[in-house]
Parts: C-alpha cells; structure tokens; sequence
C-alpha cells in the first residue's frame, strides 16, 4: 500500500449554532490508527466527515495524501437490489476484481435484497464495499454498532491487518475498540468552556 | 469513465419503466388519463378537440414531469451514495448530468410515444401531430433539465415534492409558450426557440445541480 497521511491542524466545528470542539489537531501516517472516543453529539461524526471533507470545518485545515473510505451507518446499498448486485455496483466503480464479501460472512445472502438484511449484517455489507474500495486511509464512524460478539472481533482485526498494511484507521465510537499501538482522542478535552 | 458508464447503468435501471423505482410508468398513464378525460369534460365536438388538443398535450407533459422529481435526487442523497461517489472523486456535477440523461430517457421518449394515442383520443390530425411530436423532443430534455435542478435545490425539504411541483410550473412556461405557441403559429421559429432554451437548461442544470447537492451536503 503507497504511504498515506492525514494531518488535521487547529480544527473546530459548529453545528447548529453550537461549537462542538475546537483547537483539535490529529497527524497521522501510515499504519496509525485513532478512536475518536466521547459519549453522543460531542461531534464524533462531525469530526469524521470533517476528516473525510465532506464538511467543512469551522476553522482549521485538513490535509489528505491518499483515497479516503468512508463507512458510516449508511451502507450506500441499493434496497431493492440483491446484495451481490448491489456490491457489484460499488466493485465496478473501485475495479475490484474481487469481493470480501464471503469474508465477512455474507456469502449465503448474496442473493437476499438489501432491505431485507438485518442492522449487523448491513453494517457488515457496508464493509465489504469499503474494504473494495482498496483506499488507504480508513474513516469508521461507529463501525461496531449492530455486530454481534464475533463480527466485532472479526472487525478489530480487519482493521488491524488493514494498519500493519501500512493504512490508516479513524475509529469514532462510543465503544472500546480493541486495536494494539492505537492513540487515542477523547474528543471532551477540545471542548469549549462554555458548553459545559 | 467505467464509473460514470455502471452509474448511468444504475440509473436507467433504477428510473426506465419497469425499473426499481418503478415511477416512471405514472407520469405515462397520468398523462394518457388527461388525454382520455378531457374529451370527457369538453363535450365531443371534433373542431374543438382537434384546435386545443395540442395545448391539452403540452399541459399534459409538463404536469407528468412533476411527478419523479421527489425520487429523482433525494434518496441517493440520504443512503450517502453522494458521500461515497465524492470520496471516489466523482463530481457532482457528472453524476447529475447522467442523472438527467436517464431522467429524460425515462419520461421524454414514452410522453413521445404516447401522444400518439393520446392525439387519435383528441382528434389531432396528422400535420398538428408531428408539430406536437416534434415540440415535445424539443422541449422535454429542457423539462427535464428544469425538473433535476428543482430536484437538487428541495433535496433537504420535507415537503419537497409539493414545493417542487410549484416551483417547476412558473420556470416551465416559457417552454409551454413557445413549444404549445408552435402549435397554433405552425412556424419553426417557435420550435427552434423551445429547442435553444432546452439546450440552454440541460447545459446549466449539471452545474446548478452539483452545486445545490453540495449545499445540501453541509447542512
């Protein structure tokens, strides 16, 4: 895997009228990995699409040297498509030749439409069409929720093998997520005063 | 380029008749409906049918092309496939104007074929026919155009389908004037019009669209 970066300076975010955090700065390289940790709305997700520019920040600047994937709970699958169809759009659009989908546990779903998946098996789904996406750079925003004792395990080490590969991983969840060397931001400490 | 080519294969899937969504056959028979219930209201004199029947054609069309628009944008939007398509460098702006050539495929061609039994319920003769026909290819891919640009601009709006329907009614007269206006004129001039004003929309519309999602993105 080529070398990845992403280095986030002095960054705040605002939403709604409400400064959720400011003056964080993250500098990541290849084979990091961060979790992003704080209880609900302190702006785990904001700061994830932030990092993935899908927002902007309030101040501050994000740098990225690498393909970002994203995985948040939306899948991004078509409903009323089998899984397989709906995987295959993303495979021809990232040119995978291959699909992780039997790695993750999917292989006896492929042909049940999206809609009628269950919470952990579409969050599995919604992995197997990041993971083809080959990008180095990895941003799971509660990537954990719905997975049952087993696919979280299979998950930590997924994105363990994926950092020795020399990727980078942002985990934004409000769960311990067991991953060796991983730093950690506890997004309560760039809150402001005021919001206490 | 392979990318663009499997949206747009996502997208004539999703939106032609028979497809997912499954919509695109309601503007058809809403507007084979108006066709069949206008002689129904006006009484079956034949001189009138066949004089305003071009007209009842063209408000036909326009209303039809309302009724996707609130499935046009808004879904892709909400399952992130606009989050995903951006992380991949995949413009706004090209997904929309795929968007539009599928949108137009979808209603432009049927609304086409389906004036013909539509102009045999109200009694247009032959030359008024092709005037309709040839009005209505060159002022469907401007409804169109007019109708994704609405669709990216309620994307957000819980009543957007109501808003949009409203909003696209005023920005479509001028290609009603002109397209319908052909009709009684039987001149090219008005043809030639209604065509540059859709070339003109469907030239816009990727632009103004791309820009609307991603406003909409920040929200």
């Amino acid at each position: 895997m080529e070398a990845c970066r992403l280095t986030a300076t002095q960054l705040a975010c605002r939403r709604g009228g409400r400064l959720l955090f400011r003056s964080l700065s993250l500098s990541l390289s290849s084979g990091d990995a961060a979790h992003v940790a704080g209880p609900n709305g302190t702006g785990k997700s904001s700061l994830i699409r932030i990092l993935a520019g899908l927002l902007s920040p309030f101040t501050g600047t994000v740098e990225r040297a690498g393909a970002v994937a994203l995985l948040d709970e939306r899948p991004a699958l078509d409903e009323d498509r089998p899984l397989a169809r709906a995987l295959d759009f993303w495979r021809a659009i990232d040119r995978a030749d291959t699909s992780p989908a039997a790695e993750l546990g999917l292989a006896d779903l492929v042909d049940v439409p999206v809609r009628y998946l269950s919470t952990g098996q579409r969050k599995r789904a919604a992995i197997a069409r990041m993971m083809g996406q080959r990008a180095p750079i990895w941003l799971l925003d509660e990537p954990l929720n719905g997975l049952d004792g087993m696919a979280v395990r299979q998950v930590e080490r997924l994105v363990a093998e994926h950092c020795r590969a020399g990727g980078i991983a942002v985990i934004a969840s409000h769960q311990p997520f067991a991953l060796p060397g991983m730093s950690e931001v506890r997004i309560a400490d760039f809150q402001p005063p005021s919001a206490e | 380029m392979s990318a663009l080519l499997a949206i747009l294969k996502r997208d004539l899937a999703l939106l032609l008749p028979g497809g997912a969504q499954g919509g695109t056959l309601l503007p058809l028979l809403f507007f084979l409906a108006v066709a069949m219930l206008y002689p129904f209201a006006i009484g079956s004199d034949p001189i009138l049918l066949a004089r305003t029947g071009g007209g009842v054609i063209w408000v036909a069309a326009l209303l039809a092309a309302i009724l996707p628009l609130d499935r046009l944008l808004a879904p892709d939007l909400e399952k992130g496939l606009f989050d995903q398509w951006a992380l991949r460098g995949i413009a706004e702006e090209a997904v929309v104007a795929i968007r539009l050539i599928a949108h137009w495929l979808s209603f432009g061609p049927p609304l086409m074929l389906a004036a013909l039994p539509a102009s045999a319920l109200l009694g247009i003769d032959g030359t008024a026919l092709r005037m309709v026909e040839l009005g209505l290819l060159a002022g469907t891919p401007g409804l169109a155009a007019i109708g994704i640009v609405i669709a990216a601009l309620t994307v957000r709006l819980r009543a957007g389908a109501a808003l949009a329907g409203l909003l696209l009614i005023p920005l479509a007269i001028p290609l009603l004037v002109f397209g319908a206006g052909s009709l009684s004129t039987g001149g090219k001039s008005g043809l030639a019009l209604t065509a540059a004003m859709s070339l003109l929309l469907v030239a816009i519309a990727p632009f103004a669209g791309g820009a609307a999602i991603r406003a909409a993105r920040e929200t």
